[in-house]
């Protein structure tokens, strides 16, 4: 632009690396742009600002920023048409509007329903047909010429064609051409197809033998000393394959074992202490009877197989406790089912582990030119003969063990349904189910299917709802579920995933009724037996201890809603919640966390367990009340009942019906409850030991056992456990240390020496967390947008008293000129009236 | 002079739709300060009231802070009207002019009476605590104590006392919050864990802590999702089968 026009901001000094917007500014026309702008907007409003009368804008949408374009196009276009309709089209039946894409007709392009194909068409496409171009650019004696040359031979006494005539039979011929290429390109589609199938399958056949011959056509070309390095290769491991296998003494298998244990027990506590480390890999899952062909894991093969490409013949430790694992998860599996086939299935495995070894010879003489694709064919194909093997293991094992029972099927399908689960187990006694479910599980392995996986994965979820079902029963079949929980662990270690998320759905639906009820009744109830039972199912299946764990914490928050909103008004509800109590420490038993809900509610249960009288020293909180009917629940006077009672398990079936209606029983009952709340105590009080203020936490129980509690009426048995709890409370030293914070790191001098810092972007402070960071953007935009709309107002007023200025001194010089213009009249008038005067005079 | 239902109903629609509308609302005093005076809940709904009087209308009222220190029992975290109580009680100790034994006895009783709340009161009570600390930094004694004692054999503060300036709050130290950074929520355990270090200057936003419900804090963790899925790994041996189990002990199968 014009360099007068141009204002350059100078810089005092120049830094290197930094950009600034404003230092070149073009005064003069960014000036008139608001002035032109003002003179749109503000000069308009201010024009206008006495009239009533106002300028509608109908058009639809016009100043509606959420409609893109073309949605208000396609809305007005339907207006549009909306308004016609009906008016002239009455008569006028056939006239459709043409629709057009880029120009041409729809209807055209759907006539001509050709597929561009990439490779047949792309040689005729730039070159036009001669016909065509002769046709086209010849004129029409072109079109003349090119008859005479093509019909000559048939039609030539049909000379005097017509144009027209002629281009009709040029289409026809073109499509006649273009039909012919399409049948062309359909048929060489289905030669390809063809040999596509034909390959895939000879492919198979070939991946296997491919490297085979390569390999022996490199043997015939190399020269001798590579076979003998073959051979002193393959001598060498099978000398040290076996021994290396059969060195493994039962202590080394054990040492194996402890410190696979204690590596997973490390990876607990570091989870336990909520230290993230994400860098960490992946756990390594555990691997149960029927992990045996664990081989959808590929990076184990890989390693495997790069450690036999060394020539390195060692086995890796990995497999082998994998294999060595499997064997003894089958010996346990063989002691469970028979004693007698350990020794049995102990050749099994020796042989299976042969079988295993032949294969690894195997690879390891194709390993040079192996492939990994091959590399799971092969352990895929291990894997099918170890899997074999264990069925046929199993085989073998059954009749033996069940040879009078009724016979069961070996295969089964996963059930779709759970339906169909259900009929699957419908009938059958304990055992018998759980070998369909282990059957069910080895017939359909992830391995040997793609969607056994998906099956398998809803398989625990059907086995879940089982146990649900089962608990919930009018008679628990608490045995039953006892026995099922080993599948569930296996298909849990086997699906982490699907097993949380299943879980968490039930969970989810928990709390959601629980929610509901709050709501409507304003209190709560506890769960059925079912739900505890799940509750008590996450303990076995996830680690309790974790910081924090997608299962475990929700399980948590349920249980202390459970623990702090559920009424208790019954023997059942004391029951149920003493086993939460139980869950709880059980959660928290290698953790040490702190509940507070779990002393609430043990400090509540001794609470109604004694007779009615003022509390005093402490107080107990919801779901428990200080006075009300719902007290001394636990609560025995009864002499003779409190001799007879002996400390019993309580059976689990009470908490779904109460089946002893004698009094004396339920005063047992009573007394057992308020046993476990003492042996509770206790644990709570070896659990909470190490918090620095335990005292206090534990002050209202103590309060309450000391000096409330009738210890004298108490049965022996009682006083017993009384007693220990008591002094598990009492003999904790009180030991109190000032808290000090965390020392901050020390604040160094200021120096004169400039700090460095590394400059992410310029023009940006650097320092400060994120959030003040926001903060300080935030004032400052402020201030920014504030200064500018002062301006901008200021502006505005400048405009419009020019705008004011200008109109008066319009005025003002309009009405000097008609004064003067009046004036002027004025005087000639006078002039000539003057004048006439003096004629007048004259004459 | 009401039965406790008529109360309650009474007071918690008081401080926005009849309050607003009277000519002299220190009327009112009399009866909002014999509602103060019942105790229990009926006091916590009364405060909103008597707010609205001590602040609009100039009402002196005697050992204010006292009531209100000896309103707070462990039954505060487990009441309906948490959100509102807790609310006015921030208010009440926003000033800065209060003393500092007063605003420790506070936090002391207030860290106390949290060893029996439930997580949903502990995520908020937390925050509001560090908030004091930071508007009162007299009090930061009771979390950083450099040249105390090494070992105390008891906790100087006294629960019991009704007179906070009684309480020797300033001479104790907050152990329950100690205690909390063991608790197994994990969001509790990592707020308590914050009071280890010198506070940061700015204040925690606690007004959607207020009115957490535990529902809430059940759904977040619920949908939370996890990369991976930690698992047991001792292996199962029934229902009751782990070492050392407690339902073994007390509870059989049938």
């Amino acid at each position: 632009s014009n360099p007068f026009e141009v204002k350059v901001n100078r810089q005092k000094f120049d830094i290197l690396g930094r950009k600034t917007k404003n230092d070149v500014g073009l005064p003069g026309v960014s000036r008139s742009k608001a002035i032109k702008k003002r003179n749109q907007t503000l000069l308009k409003e201010y024009k206008e600002r006495e009239k009533t009368n106002v300028f509608k804008d109908k058009r639809f949408g016009e100043y509606n920023t959420k409609i893109t374009p073309e949605e208000k196009m396609i809305r007005r276009f339907t207006l549009e048409r909306q308004q016609n309709y009906g008016k002239k089209n009455i008569y006028n039946l056939n006239e459709d509007e043409e629709l057009t894409h880029y120009g041409q007709s729809l209807a055209e392009i759907e006539k001509l329903n050709d597929i561009v194909d990439s490779d047949s068409d792309t040689e005729e496409r730039g070159t036009l047909s001669a016909e065509l171009t002769a046709a086209h650019f010849g004129g029409g004696g072109g079109l003349l010429r090119k008859k005479v040359s093509s019909e000559q031979q048939d039609e030539e006494e049909e000379k005097p064609k017509s144009r027209k005539e002629l281009i009709e039979e040029m289409i026809a011929k073109s499509k006649q051409e273009k039909q012919e290429r399409q049948t062309q390109r359909e048929s060489a589609l289905e030669l390809t197809e063809k040999l596509d199938k034909d390959w895939k399958e000879i492919q198979t056949l070939i991946a296997r033998k491919a490297p085979k011959s390569e390999r022996k056509d490199k043997e015939v070309e190399k020269p001798k000393p590579d076979e003998y390095d073959m051979i002193v290769r393959e001598l060498g491991f099978e000398m040290k394959a076996k021994p290396s296998e059969r060195l493994k003494t039962e202590e080394e298998l054990a040492k194996e074992e402890q410190a696979r244990l204690q590596k997973l027990e490390a990876d607990r506590l570091r989870r336990m202490r909520g230290i993230d480390e994400q860098a960490d890999k992946r756990r390594p899952s555990h691997m149960s009877a029927d992990d045996l062909a664990d081989g959808f894991i590929l990076d184990k093969d890989d390693r495997r197989l790069l450690s036999y490409k060394d020539g390195k013949i060692n086995i890796e430790n990995e497999e082998e406790k994998e294999e060595e694992e499997g064997e003894e998860e089958e010996e346990e599996e063989g002691e469970e089912e028979d004693n007698n086939n350990e020794e049995e299935s102990q050749e099994e495995s020796a042989s299976e582990d042969e079988e295993d070894d032949a294969a690894d010879s195997h690879s390891d003489l194709e390993s040079d030119l192996e492939s990994e694709e091959e590399a799971a064919g092969n352990k895929e194909e291990k894997k099918h003969k170890a899997i074999e093997n264990e069925s046929q293991h199993v085989e073998k094992l059954d009749p033996k063990s069940e040879a009078g029972k009724s016979e069961l099927p070996y295969t089964f399908a996963v059930p779709e349904s759970y339906e169909t689960f259900k009929s699957l187990l419908a009938g059958r006694t304990i055992e018998q189910q759980l070998i369909i479910l282990e059957r069910v599980q080895k017939c359909n392995h992830p391995s040997l299917a793609v969607g056994n996986k998906a099956k398998l994965e809803k398989l625990f979820g059907f086995l879940l709802e089982y146990i649900g079902e089962l608990a919930a029963l009018d008679l628990p079949e608490l045995r039953t579920i006892d026995k099922l929980v080993l599948p569930l662990y296996n298909l849990c270690q086997m699906f982490p995933e699907a097993a949380s998320d299943s879980i968490k759905f039930i969970l989810r639906d928990a709390a959601h009724d629980l929610e509901e009820v709050i709501e409507v009744k304003g209190r709560a109830t506890f769960p059925g037996l079912d739900t505890l039972i799940y509750l008590k199912i996450i303990s076995l299946l996830f680690p309790t201890s974790d910081f924090w764990h997608p299962v475990v914490t929700p399980a948590f928050m349920y249980m202390s809603q459970l623990l702090t909103k559920c009424r208790i008004t019954t023997l059942q509800d004391v029951i149920k919640g003493l086993f939460i109590c139980c869950l709880f420490l059980e959660y928290v038993s290698l953790s040490r966390r702190f509940v507070p809900e779990l002393i609430n509610f043990l400090l509540g249960i001794l609470h109604i367990s004694l007779p009615k009288k003022q509390a005093q020293g402490y107080t107990v909180v919801h779901p428990f009340t200080p006075v009300g009917k719902n007290l001394e629940l636990l609560f025995v006077c009864d002499k003779e009942d409190l001799k007879s009672w002996e400390k019993q398990n309580v059976p689990l079936s009470i908490v779904t019906r109460l089946k002893e209606t004698s009094r004396t029983e339920i005063n047992h009952i009573r007394l057992s409850c308020l046993a476990l709340c003492f042996d509770l105590i206790k644990k709570c009080a070896a659990l909470y030991e190490s918090l620095p203020s335990f005292h206090e936490i534990m002050h209202p129980v103590r309060i309450l056992l000391t000096q409330h509690v009738p210890v004298n009426e108490y049965p022996e048995k009682m006083q017993e456990w009384y007693h220990s709890a008591l002094k598990e409370l009492e003999n904790k030293v009180k030991h109190y240390t000032p808290l000090i914070c965390e020392k901050k790191k020390p604040v160094p001098l200021k120096q004169y020496t400039p700090k460095i810092v590394k400059v992410l972007e310029f023009g940006r402070k650097q320092a400060g967390s994120k959030k003040e960071q926001e903060r300080k953007q935030l004032i400052q935009r402020h201030k920014r947008e504030l200064k500018g709309a002062i301006r901008e107002i200021r502006k505005d007023n400048q405009f419009l008293a020019r705008m004011q200025l200008s109109e008066i001194m319009e005025r003002d010089s309009a009405r000097k000129r008609k004064v003067k213009e009046l004036l002027g009249s004025l005087a000639t008038q006078e002039g000539e009236w003057k004048a006439m005067k003096r004629k007048k005079w004259k004459s | 002079q009401l039965p406790t239902g008529l109360y309650k109903k009474v007071l918690v629609i008081l401080h926005d739709s009849v309050l607003p509308y009277m000519n002299e609302p220190t009327l009112m005093m009399d009866f909002l300060t014999v509602a103060y005076g019942i105790g229990g809940a009926i006091s916590l709904l009364a405060l909103n009231g008597l707010f609205i009087l001590i602040h609009k209308h100039n009402l002196e009222y005697p050992d204010f802070y006292k009531k209100l220190y000896n309103l707070l029992d462990p039954s505060i975290y487990h009441v309906k009207y948490r959100a509102r109580f807790f609310h006015l009680t921030d208010l009440f100790l926003s000033s800065s002019h209060l003393p500092a034994y007063l605003v420790a006895a506070f936090i002391k009783r207030l860290a106390r009476l949290a060893l029996t709340a439930p997580p949903e009161a502990l995520l908020m009570i937390i925050p509001f605590i560090c908030n004091l600390f930071r508007r009162h930094p007299a009090c930061s004694v009771l979390v950083h104590r450099p040249g105390g004692p090494a070992d105390m054999s008891e906790d100087p503060y006294v629960m019991e006392e009704e007179e906070p300036s009684e309480s020797r709050a300033l001479e104790s130290s907050l152990w329950e919050i100690q205690s909390l950074q063991n608790h197994y929520h994990p969001d509790v355990a990592k707020a308590a864990a914050v009071l280890n270090q010198f506070l940061s200057e700015m204040e925690d936003d606690i007004s959607g802590l207020l009115e957490l419900s535990a529902y809430e804090l059940f759904d977040k963790e619920v949908k939370k999702k996890a990369v991976d899925v930690p698992l047991e790994f001792e292996q199962v041996r029934g229902l009751f089968g782990k070492k050392n189990d407690i339902f073994a002990e007390h509870f059989s199968l049938d």
